[in-house]
């Protein structure tokens, strides 16, 4: 795409590689700052995620038999549900003052751009999900071993979580109902990456080598990375033209 | 070749290619299947193991084949719309989904029934049995997704991509029994081998399938008609079909 200044000067620089990659910068470096000024939304999916892992030892059992068996899996969905009810501000913002169509005027390919908003909304709902996990998992008592391979899982795990909700959120951009359409797309496409993050902490526990397990959550991540950022900028494409 | 293809975007052309095909479909259909249900239920042999209750096969394989070929013939049309903005292959993803979803269900439910008998329990978290849930959430996605965006064409695209990227999950319920060490048994038919049962009990069961694919192209023509019609209502070609229909 070639677009022109009034003066005649292209607009971008002629160099597109370096060009791509210092646009993806700064689009990335934006989100962060944006976050960081708003404290206190990068903290609500992390209470959140504090909240319903509480609520399974006071709902279900405080027993330590049953913690130490579901507590993997108690943090498993915990993580994933707020990164849910994070991933509707991934676009929503830019999409109501208009920066998204910016963005997606740009020379620059519109799914670079999609792919560092997505690794933004990683470190800013993702990671800091992985740096809480050690301290809920000494709560539902897990064991050291059990602890480390948890938040392994979840390293690898919330990046990809993230990766596919934005199609999710770039699908769901705009409409009325959003909240709800958007949990009922994703759910389905992140129960694969649910059942193989729990199945390795739960083989970690009972002693089992998990390093096929982790290697497949790895191919998951590839496969994210590789393949979502363009099923969201398509889909952004479709939301905006819908506008 | 080109000109065929250009013919299949018409509504209108499709409309009555479907109105002389779906006779055709329906009937040849239910015959195959009433064949092979008949003949599955009544006089094929009983299986040595798990003795009549085996025969809910005749349903249930069926069901679970169409369930999954459905999304991946979803799939290709999807593609169709995303790259050729084919206004004919949307119609086609929306009225086969509810059909696909329903299908998936009685896959699900059938399954269920036959596991009572033979593994004593109607659910576990087997993964054929996990992922063909994910496949009816994802119908439902589908589903959802088409009916909350109002406009047509982004909301064809919008299903377009969720039709895609759920296609993941295909290969992951092909090949559930073959990975992973699972309960269910693994497939009843493919290309290359000759089916582990006996001709009494294969041939039915390929006539029920081959009946239900038929039974289903019936459906998807009518529910397409139905779509069309109520999209294309302002045309003078729908008006002209109703007035002679109505006289």
């Amino acid at each position: 795409m070639t677009m022109a200044s009034e003066t005649g000067l292209p607009i971008c620089t002629p160099d597109m590689s370096v060009g791509t990659l210092s646009a993806m910068k700064a689009v990335f470096v934006r989100d962060l700052k944006i976050a960081l000024r708003q404290p206190q939304d990068l903290l609500n999916p992390l209470l959140f995620f504090v909240m319903v892992v509480t609520l399974f030892p006071l709902g279900v059992s405080p027993e330590v038999s049953f913690l130490r068996e579901a507590g993997s899996g108690i943090l498993w969905v915990a993580a994933l549900l707020s990164v849910l009810l994070s991933l509707d501000h991934l676009f929503r913002h830019d999409f109501d003052d208009g920066t998204l169509e910016q963005l997606v005027l740009q020379p620059q390919p519109l799914f670079l751009l999609v792919l560092a908003k997505s690794l933004a909304h990683w470190v800013l709902t993702g990671l800091p999900l992985v740096l809480l996990a050690p301290v809920l998992g000494v709560m539902v008592h897990l064991e050291g071993n059990s602890i480390a391979v948890l938040c392994l899982t979840l390293l690898i795990g919330t990046p990809v979580l993230s990766l596919i909700g934005s199609i999710g959120a770039a699908l769901t951009l705009g409409l009325r109902s959003a909240g709800v359409l958007l949990s009922l797309l994703i759910i389905p496409l992140y129960i694969p990456v649910l059942i193989f993050g729990t199945g390795t902490v739960m083989a970690a526990s009972e002693g089992a080598p998990v390093g096929g397990q982790l290697a497949l959550m790895g191919a998951f991540l590839v496969l994210a990375l590789t393949l979502a950022p363009f099923a969201s900028a398509a889909a952004l494409r479709i939301s905006l033209s819908n506008s | 070749m080109w000109q065929i293809f250009h013919k299949l975007g018409s509504p209108k052309w499709f409309f009555g290619i479907a109105s002389a095909l779906m006779p055709w479909l329906l009937g040849i259909g239910v015959a195959l299947f009433m064949t092979g249900i008949v003949w599955g239920l009544v006089f094929a042999p009983q299986d040595y193991l798990q003795g009549n209750s085996y025969r809910i096969i005749f349903i249930h394989v069926p069901s679970a084949f169409l369930a999954q070929s459905v999304y991946i013939m979803m799939a290709v049309a999807a593609l169709v719309t995303l790259v050729w903005r084919m206004k004919l292959a949307d119609v086609f993803v929306r009225s086969a989904a509810p059909v696909g979803a329903v299908l998936t269900f009685l896959a699900l439910f059938t399954g269920a029934v036959w596991g009572k008998p033979t593994w004593g329990t109607w659910w576990i978290w087997d993964a054929r049995l996990t992922s063909m849930l994910i496949l009816l959430f994802l119908y439902f996605g589908v589903m959802a997704l088409g009916a909350a965006i109002s406009d047509e064409k982004s909301s064809a695209r919008a299903v377009a991509v969720l039709v895609l990227v759920g296609v993941v999950n295909i290969p992951i319920i092909k090949y559930s029994v073959e990975w992973w060490n699972t309960l269910h048994q693994p497939a009843t038919f493919k290309l290359t081998e000759k089916p582990s049962m006996p001709a009494e009990m294969w041939v039915p069961l390929l006539l029920s399938v081959l009946g239900l694919y038929l039974i289903f192209g019936w459906l998807a023509c009518l529910r397409m008609q139905t779509d069309i019609l109520a999209r294309e209502g302002r045309t003078r070609w729908v008006k002209e079909l109703v007035q002679a229909r109505g006289n």
